[in-house]
């Protein structure tokens, strides 16, 4: 019966996003009070229904009804309690029900929200919103019916994929999605400035937080992702450049220099149609994602089950959907047109400089990432890539820009007066530069230039972000959230760089073959194989291996890596063991039976690897402040003559 | 029957015994350490066939290990890097390489970011450029007290 | 033109890319094989069921071959079993097996259960003949013809529609053109 429901739930959000749809587009067009009045009831009507729909699959999950083949394919009896909630997302059908609630939730937060905007503005707003909606709702009810029964009901689940049975995965997705999704509502914020002819400052103003807050989600996100992979699989990576892994990142790519380019439209009314443009290309990203991942155009150990008509639903809605906009944009940004200037040495060079580097950043992932396609589709054969392309292509872009950012921090709007912060500059510069390979030097006891790069530029940018916060501090003057937020950030950024040149050029990691009893030494730690014992979990046996780590003879931790074998899907999967030590961390696998009581380990020395991750919430902790300030929560939106703007006045 | 991507990976690793996410343990090592590095760096750089987003280096499946018993030998053989790479094209396809190769037919990929470059610096120079002429008629106050 | 219409532009270009791809996308589930036209790999290996005696690839020219790689391990080689069985019914294109890193007393036991599908069966103990021949995963499937040259490879499961629809049609056409 809950099924039903559920699916009948999922049909009246359709209907009810469809209105959302037509009185939020057609109502302010039209001048229909009555039919802009309807929008916010038929956004939390939907998003009700919706919240059923998800309530009815996650009771089937908990109840174990495998008459339901969603659940029947990814559930299991012996599954324990948490995996099998969490295991709604674990496959296409269920994770595309997990972005229709996310945008559902979030769209209601925007109209819970919009007290503070024109009427007839958020009435667009939740309108283009609503289309999109409608346009995921077609096509889970369409193509991708979790609720669809098996007839007669499996006796008993295929079991949740074990790769995704661990706690980082209840997470993940969620955060990431709420990330991707949350840049809907910048593309609906600039769908409906275009539709109203008007884009100024306060709009951007308006866009700001809710395009921070997406972006923190989309941060941390990616790092959970990555974190989870590097201490799931076990292998020591944490970013391997797959195309489902560079589907979220440009987004992110895009959505960082939507930030910055906002930062200039509010502040200067400049660069308005540039941010339109970055506005719907990332949520455009986010769609592209959404297509490359569940439509198999791409190989990818990520994606979902790939089935072609899939996608080609997906790309009649992208065309759609994007194509429209874009069409929008054609029409309305040539009016866009300010007349205020700067200088070469002014603020918006450098994030004029700052968005195009992160642009061209994100279009060589897409080159990489459609490769294979674009290639086929031109004819020119098959071609495959991977990191050796994408490693150095990406620095190609991003160390330039990390430079310019040191410098940049320090560089006023509209005069840049760089004369006046030379000593700054230089000082920030020299200190980066000393410390910054001498600690490489010093601590390594060898060089790598890769290193020395990023702790200089690291420690530059570092240094550089806090010299006006501590000026302002010394001056007793506050320091507003969104400056806060904007160090924070930077911050995060500098030892991001830091953590990940150390730990790229730094890595030890050797496979050895140890006898019970026997040591083998590998940096500055020693490491003692003390054996193998079987054991048994909730829904697998194991062998684990304890592994006794010394550093110059003093304990450092005891290790137990396992195989397991999980009962049902029969797969055998690597429990790495993985501790931390003096800001290292040690990895510790097991390897085959060589016979005789020898075992094959693989040992792994990474240091400074934790310091990836934590730096990423650093930077999304720094957006979630700067998405704070209180500027943004002004009671009453007020209007300014904006600089040269086109187009009728508000209301 | 339609054949989808994940039924045959699916059927492969099941296939073949050992799978998931078993690693590949490897302690042989090769005698002399340049060409250890160097068969460490090809063995990262091939594409495992039947777990295909990861390297020879990291898959636990046999083929793996078969084809990393191979790199070995034509290293030991005295085989280029180069060599070894168009040996397991000419069995495996160019897929098997995540580099892609540097022929005029791969030109776009990897001259796209340096293109890309360009254009953007001629892009940025051209707005600095108007924007730097408008700031001689531009006399509109600016908020001090907006930052960021 | 207006050059605020180049995001457009670009984009349906993009969705023209896509729609390629998934067009082509039913075979990209299969790795298209840089063997297809060229010779088959020489190999020289010990035959399964006539142990001491060895099946050269150069006593196989002259006539149509079905080169299939299989073993007892592989559950797929088991569904294509009865498959194999009906082509040799057919009596059209010998079968010709490699027995890929696999038990030989298994595989002798696996054949006398399910039926010996095969003229011959070469064993590869090493898996070197099968890395020659491409081969990423049990079961696939090569046809060879008289010059040696390998036409068509299928990867996975044989099935009665790839065998009526892409292999007897190339034999059948060879044979009518000579």
């Amino acid at each position: 019966m809950l099924p039903e429901l559920g699916h009948f739930a999922l049909i009246l959000a359709l209907l009810l996003a469809g209105l959302q749809a037509f009185f939020g587009i057609a109502g302010p067009v039209l001048g229909r009070e009555r039919w802009m009045a309807a929008v916010i009831p038929a956004v939390a009507g939907q998003a009700v229904m919706v919240a059923t729909a998800v309530a009815c699959l996650v009771a089937a999950f908990v109840g174990d009804d495998f008459s339901v083949s969603y659940v029947a394919e990814n559930s299991n009896t012996a599954l324990p309690l948490f995996y099998r909630v969490t295991a709604l997302w674990g496959a296409h059908e269920g994770s595309l029900l997990l972005w229709i609630l996310l945008l559902a939730l979030w769209t209601l937060a925007v109209a819970i929200g919009s007290g503070r905007l024109p009427a007839r503005f958020a009435a667009r707003v939740l309108g283009v919103l609503g289309v999109v909606s409608f346009g995921f709702l077609l096509f889970t009810l369409a193509t991708s019916n979790p609720f669809m029964r098996l007839d007669p009901p499996a006796p008993d689940g295929r079991d949740l994929n074990p790769i995704l049975q661990d706690p980082g995965l209840a997470v993940h997705p969620p955060v990431l999605y709420t990330g991707y999704v949350g840049f809907a509502v910048a593309f609906a914020f600039a769908c409906a400035a275009m539709l109203e002819g008007r884009l100024d400052q306060q709009w951007a103003r308006w866009t700001r937080p809710w395009t921070a807050v997406a972006w923190s989600f989309l941060t941390c996100g990616i790092a959970m992702g990555s974190f989870w992979a590097y201490y799931e699989l076990g292998w020591g990576g944490f970013w391997f450049w797959d195309p489902v892994e560079n589907a979220s990142f440009m987004p992110w790519l895009v959505g960082t220099a939507l930030l910055h380019s906002l930062a200039v439209t509010d502040k200067r009314g400049l660069f308005r149609s540039w941010t339109l443009l970055l506005a719907i290309l990332a949520f455009s990203l986010s769609m592209l994602g959404t297509f490359l991942v569940r439509s198999g155009v791409l190989v990818s150990v990520h994606s979902f089950a790939a089935d072609p008509m899939r996608g080609v639903f997906i790309l009649v809605f992208l065309v759609i959907m994007i194509g429209g906009a874009l069409t929008l944009y054609a029409w309305r940004a040539p009016l866009l047109k300010s007349t205020a200037g700067f200088e070469l040495g002014a603020r918006e060079s450098f994030l004029l400089f700052n968005n195009v580097l992160l642009v061209i950043a994100a279009a060589t992932v897409f080159a990489g990432t459609l490769a294979p396609l674009i290639s086929d589709a031109l004819g020119l054969g098959t071609v495959s890539v991977g990191p050796p392309y994408f490693n150095p292509t990406f620095m190609m872009s991003t160390l330039p820009l990390l430079a310019l950012l040191a410098v940049g921090i320090h560089a006023s709007w509209k005069r840049g007066r760089l004369k006046d912060s030379a000593r700054a500059l230089l000082v920030t510069c020299l200190v980066a530069a000393v410390l910054g390979c001498g600690l490489v030097f010093g601590l390594f006891a060898r060089g790598g230039l890769l290193a020395a790069v990023g702790a200089t530029l690291g420690l530059w940018i570092a240094l550089s972000s806090l010299v006006d916060p501590i000026d302002r501090w010394r001056r007793r003057l506050s320091v507003p959230r969104a400056m806060l937020g904007m160090t924070v950030a930077h911050l995060g950024l500098a030892l991001f760089v830091v953590a990940l040149t150390t730990v790229e050029s730094f890595t030890v990691e050797r496979d050895v073959a140890l006898a019970a009893g026997a040591s083998t030494r590998v940096g500055d730690y020693e490491f003692r194989f003390d054996g193998v014992q079987p054991l048994d979990g909730p829904n697998y046996s194991a062998l684990a291996a304890t592994v006794v780590v010394t550093r110059h003879g003093s304990p450092v931790a005891v290790l137990r890596p396992q195989k397991r074998q999980y009962w049902v899907q029969r797969q055998l999967t690597s429990e790495t063991a993985i501790t931390m030590n003096r800001g290292n961390n040690l990895l510790l696998a097991l390897g085959d039976d060589l016979g005789a009581g020898r075992w094959s380990l693989r040992v792994q020395i990474r240091p400074l690897v934790s310091f990836v991750w934590v730096a990423a919430f650093i930077m999304a902790l720094g957006g979630a402040l700067a998405a704070s300030d209180r500027r943004y929560r002004a009671a009453q939106a007020t209007q300014r003559a904006p600089a040269g703007a086109a187009g009728e006045p508000a209301r | 029957m339609r054949v989808h991507l994940s039924m045959v990976m699916a059927v492969m690793l099941a296939a073949l015994g050992a799978a998931g996410t078993a690693r590949a343990v490897d302690p042989t090592e090769l005698p002399d350490p340049a060409l250890q590095a160097r068969y460490l760096a090809l063995t990262h750089e091939l594409r495992c066939m039947q777990c295909q987003n990861e390297s020879l280096a990291d898959s636990p499946v046999e083929l793996a290990a078969d084809l990393r018993r191979e790199v070995r030998e034509q290293l030991l053989a005295g085989k280029s890097d180069e060599q070894v790479r168009a040996w397991m094209a000419a069995r495996y396809g160019d897929f098997i390489l995540f580099r892609p190769r540097y022929s005029w037919r791969n030109a776009w990929l990897w001259g796209a970011p340096a293109v890309l470059l360009l254009i953007g610096a001629l892009v940025s120079w051209r707005i600095v450029r108007e924007r730097t002429v408008l700031l001689a008629t531009d006399d509109a106050p600016l908020e001090e007290d907006r930052q960021g | 033109m207006n050059r605020f219409l180049l995001p457009l532009g670009a984009f349906l270009l993009l969705a023209v890319v896509l729609a390629v791809g998934i067009w082509h996308s039913p075979e990209k589930g299969v790795i298209a094989s840089p063997l297809l036209g060229r010779p088959a790999p020489q190999f020289a290996l010990p035959e399964l069921n006539h142990p001491g005696r060895q099946l050269r690839s150069a006593e196989l020219k002259g006539r149509w071959y079905l080169f299939n790689v299989w073993g007892t391990w592989c559950t797929e080689c088991r569904a294509e079993h009865a498959v194999l069985l009906k082509v040799q019914q057919a009596g059209v294109v010998p079968l010709i097996g490699l027995d890929w890193k696999d038990d030989d007393a298994q595989a002798r036991d696996f054949l006398t259960q399910l039926g010996n599908p095969y003229q011959a069966v070469a064993v590869d103990a090493s898996g070197r003949a099968a890395i020659d021949w491409g081969v990423y995963g049990a079961p696939e499937t090569f046809l060879v013809n008289p010059q040696g040259i390998i036409v068509y490879k299928h990867v996975g499961a044989l099935t009665d529609d790839t065998w009526t629809r892409e292999i007897l049609p190339r034999v059948s056409a060879a044979a009518a053109g000579s």
